[in-house]
């Protein structure tokens, strides 16, 4: 018989292998946060510049040409931090000698993307409905939801990272002066926050 | 003592499958193959073994054409799992005073 303390290890980390998605890379999330607030930087030259005041340009959306420039620099924005941490997560699961696609990471991506999706279609919505001034919350507060599901299925960290980013979704709702500046903060600071915690943590 | 050290999960790779089976509805057989790193022939006669002692049943469906085999841990198996880790952590606990 082997000792009980080792059999108990082996019990807990099968338990984990197989529920949890352990390969997501701190480097993606790092690279995530710069992406976002490089693009936050364009946004606010483009709708505040002449104007410091946060809030004071927001009528100016309405706009066509900046409407379809600021979508195409999200749809950009988003497109590069997907593909970064996808191609950085393969690379971790490689190196730990790890399959990539497991029930663990699809049980991952289905948690975090539901809400996810549902928030993209939600600020489709408000485009539509021209509430401009509750985008940049809402996909702070969907995005947030989806990562606190998803955290049951990867790194513990990842719930801290959507409770932040929901509080921030939450704060910009009720400030929408300061919607830009919580989604910068959201998805710009706190991934880079976060992402060297777990880059630190579990990376090197 | 409490607790009761089963034979059945004396062998490490019927400890493993069982502990995958504890925290996952259902887990399939080319799954199971990758995390354990074993032969098909390795992995399918350690299952008919837990299979054997009504620990765990065997779902067969389809994935589009591709034949699933799909694991499901028993309520017996559940117990008896809980049962070997109870004696294992009163095994501990022994030694520690």
């Amino acid at each position: 018989m082997r000792k009980p303390e080792q059999e108990l290890a082996e019990i807990k980390s099968m338990m984990e292998r197989s529920t949890r998605f352990l390969s997501l890379s701190g480097l993606a999330g790092i690279l995530a946060g710069i992406y976002a607030f490089a693009g936050a930087g364009i946004a606010w030259f483009w709708i505040y510049f002449p104007l410091t005041e946060y809030g004071a340009g927001s009528e100016v959306i309405t706009h066509a040409d900046l409407q379809t420039n600021l979508l195409v620099l999200a749809i950009i924005v988003l497109l590069l931090a997907i593909g970064t941490a996808y191609l950085l997560s393969q690379q971790k699961s490689k190196k730990n000698s790890d399959k990539f696609w497991t029930p663990a990471s699809k049980r991952f991506l289905l948690a975090l993307f539901i809400p996810v999706l549902a928030g993209g279609l939600f600020s489709f919505a408000l485009i539509h409905e021209s509430s401009y001034q509750l985008i940049a919350p809402a996909t702070l507060i969907f995005y947030g939801l989806g990562l606190i599901n998803a955290s049951h299925f990867t790194l513990g960290e990842i719930r801290n990272l959507g409770i932040g980013q929901l509080i921030l979704g939450l704060a910009g709702a009720f400030f929408p002066e300061f919607g830009l500046v919580c989604w910068a903060l959201g998805f710009g600071v706190l991934h880079v926050i976060y992402g060297s915690m777990m880059y630190y943590k579990y990376d090197r | 003592m409490k607790g009761n050290y089963d034979k059945a999960f004396e062998n490490v790779i019927r400890l493993r499958i069982m502990s995958i089976l504890m925290v996952n509805e259902r887990y399939d057989f080319n799954s199971f193959k990758e995390i354990l790193d074993v032969t098909d022939g390795n992995l399918a006669s350690h299952l008919r073994n837990l299979e054997n002692a009504a620990y765990i049943t065997v779902e067969k469906t389809f994935s589009g054409r591709k034949p699933l085999t799909n694991y499901l841990a028993t309520k017996a198996g559940k117990k008896a799992f809980q049962a070997h880790l109870d004696f294992l952590e009163n095994l501990i606990n022994a030694n520690k005073t």
